[in-house]
C-alpha cells in the first residue's frame, strides 16, 4: 500500500490544481459512460472529451508538480493525494447520474474551461500558457457539443424535456461555488497566473444563457447553498470516486500498462 | 557541397516523412505539421522538435518512440525528442501533400480553421462548415457525429453518393 502525498499550500500550486483536478474529476466521471451511452456516437463523444480532458489535466498536474518545491510527478499528483487535497468544484464529482445530467455538467464545465483557458493563453507561466493554447481549441469542440445535445433534448419529446429540466434545476446551484472569489485566486490575478474565477462568470453566464435559451428552457432561480469542493471539502461521492480511481496506483505502486 | 551536418538534418527530413501517424498511417508525421524542426546540437545529438497534435491524444507517445527508432534505424542518431507544446497544433499545420493523401484515403481533410476568438453563439439549425465528399466530391453532406473513431475525427455522410466518410476535425 502506497502513502499520501502531502501537497504544497502555495497558491500558484493550489490554483493549479484547481483547474487540474477539474479537468480530472470530471475525466473520471466522463469515463464511467463508456458503454453506457444512449448511442455509441455519444458514447465514442463522451469517452473522447474525457480523453481530451485527461491530456489538459496532464500538463497542469506536470507544471503543478514542478513547483511549490515539491518535485511530484502527474501520476503521484493525481493517484496518491487524500481528499482534501483534491480541489475541484464539487459539480464534476456528483455522481454520473443520466444523459440530461451529462448534458447540462459538460456544458457547464465546458462553458466555464473555455473563458479560463482562452485567458491562461496568456499566463505569465509559459508551461501554463502552452498547455492552454491547445485546450482551448478542445474546449470550443466540447462547449459547441454540449449544446447542441442541451437543444436536441430541450426541445425534443417530452420526457427528454422533462429530463433535461430536471438535470439542470439539479446541477445549477453547483455553479455558485465555481465564481466564489478567494485568496488563491487573487494571489494568481496578482503574479499574472491566471484569472480570477469570479471574473468568469460574466461569459458564462452569457454562453449559459444562449444554450438555454435556445433550448427552450429556463434558467433556474439562484439558490444560497453553496458547494466547497474548490476549498477541498467534498461530497460524499468524493471519497468513493477515489476508492476506485486510485486503487491500482495504491495497491500496486508505479504499475504501469 | 552540403556540410556533413546540413546533410544528416537533410536525411532526418526524408526519414521522417515515412514515419506514418499510428492512427492515421496514411499520413507521416510531417504531413501533420508535427514535426517542427531538426537540429544538430552541439554534443552530436539529432534534436527532433514535434508539436503534439491533441492534449490526450494516446498516439503522442507512440510517435515518439517511432521518430527516436526510425532515425536510429537510417544511422542518423543519436536522437533526442523535444516535445513543443506553444504555438499549439492546429490543421492548418496539415500539408497539401497530406490533404491529398487524406481524401484519396476516404478521410475528407479539414476546412481551414475560422474564428478562433469568435463567441460560441447556439443557433438552431446552424450547420457547421461542411466538407465536401472525400469519394465522390458533392458538398451535400451532413453530419452524423461530432466525435468519430479517434480524437481527431469526426462522422459524416454524404447525400450524393450515401456513402458515410470521416472528417478530419479542423482544430
Amino acid at each position: 500500500m502506497r502513502d499520501s502525498i502531502t501537497v504544497s499550500t502555495d497558491p500558484t500550486v493550489r490554483y493549479l490544481l484547481r483547474l487540474a483536478d477539474t479537468c480530472l474529476i470530471h475525466a473520471q466521471r466522463l469515463g464511467e459512460w463508456c458503454g453506457h451511452a444512449p448511442i455509441i456516437e455519444e458514447d465514442i463523444a463522451l469517452t473522447n472529451i474525457a480523453l481530451d480532458l485527461i491530456g489538459q489535466a496532464r500538463g497542469i498536474l506536470t507544471r503543478a508538480g514542478q513547483l511549490g518545491g515539491q518535485q511530484l510527478d502527474e501520476d503521484q499528483l493525481a493517484f496518491l493525494r487524500d481528499e482534501r487535497d483534491y480541489l475541484n468544484p464539487t459539480l464534476v464529482e456528483l455522481p454520473r447520474g443520466d444523459f440530461a445530467i451529462a448534458t447540462v455538467r459538460n456544458l457547464m464545465v465546458a462553458a466555464l474551461l473555455e473563458p479560463l483557458w482562452m485567458r491562461l493563453q496568456a499566463s505569465s507561466d509559459a508551461e501554463v500558457a502552452a498547455v492552454a493554447g491547445k485546450a482551448v481549441k478542445e474546449a470550443r469542440y466540447h462547449h459547441r457539443h454540449a449544446a447542441d445535445w442541451l437543444v436536441r433534448l430541450g426541445d425534443g419529446t417530452a420526457e427528454s424535456r422533462r429530463r433535461i429540466e430536471t438535470a439542470l434545476d439539479r446541477l445549477w446551484p453547483y455553479s455558485r461555488e465555481l465564481f466564489e472569489p478567494d485568496a488563491i485566486d487573487e494571489a494568481a490575478f496578482a503574479s499574472g497566473l491566471g484569472p480570477r474565477w469570479a471574473d468568469l462568470r460574466e461569459p458564462w453566464m452569457a454562453a449559459m444563457r444562449d444554450a438555454i435559451d435556445s433550448a427552450g428552457l429556463a434558467i433556474p432561480a439562484e439558490k444560497t447553498f453553496l458547494s466547497t469542493g474548490r476549498m477541498g471539502i467534498h461530497s460524499e461521492h468524493m471519497g468513493h470516486m477515489l476508492a476506485e480511481m486510485q486503487y491500482l496506483q495504491r495497491s500496486y505502486p508505479g504499475g504501469v500498462w | 557541397m552540403m556540410s556533413a551536418s546540413t546533410e544528416r538534418t537533410a536525411r532526418a527530413w526524408v526519414v521522417l516523412d515515412a514515419v506514418p501517424d499510428p492512427e492515421v498511417p496514411v499520413l507521416s508525421v510531417r504531413d501533420l505539421g508535427m514535426v517542427r524542426g531538426v537540429d544538430l546540437a552541439d554534443d552530436g545529438t539529432l534534436d527532433v522538435l514535434l508539436t503534439p497534435t491533441y492534449s490526450g491524444c494516446p498516439a503522442t507517445e507512440m510517435i515518439e518512440r517511432s521518430v527516436i527508432e526510425a532515425l536510429d534505424a537510417a544511422g542518423l542518431g543519436p536522437v533526442r525528442v523535444t516535445l513543443r507544446r506553444a504555438p499549439a497544433w492546429t490543421t492548418d499545420w496539415i500539408s497539401d501533400e497530406g490533404r491529398r493523401k487524406l481524401r484519396e484515403y476516404g478521410i475528407a481533410p479539414p476546412t481551414h480553421v475560422v474564428g478562433e476568438t469568435v463567441p460560441i453563439r447556439i443557433v438552431r439549425g446552424a450547420a457547421v462548415p461542411a466538407p465536401s465528399c472525400p469519394r465522390c466530391g458533392s458538398a451535400d453532406t451532413e453530419q452524423i457525429s461530432a466525435f468519430g473513431s479517434t480524437a481527431c475525427k469526426a462522422l459524416w455522410r454524404c447525400r450524393t453518393c450515401g456513402e458515410p466518410f470521416d472528417y478530419f476535425k479542423p482544430i
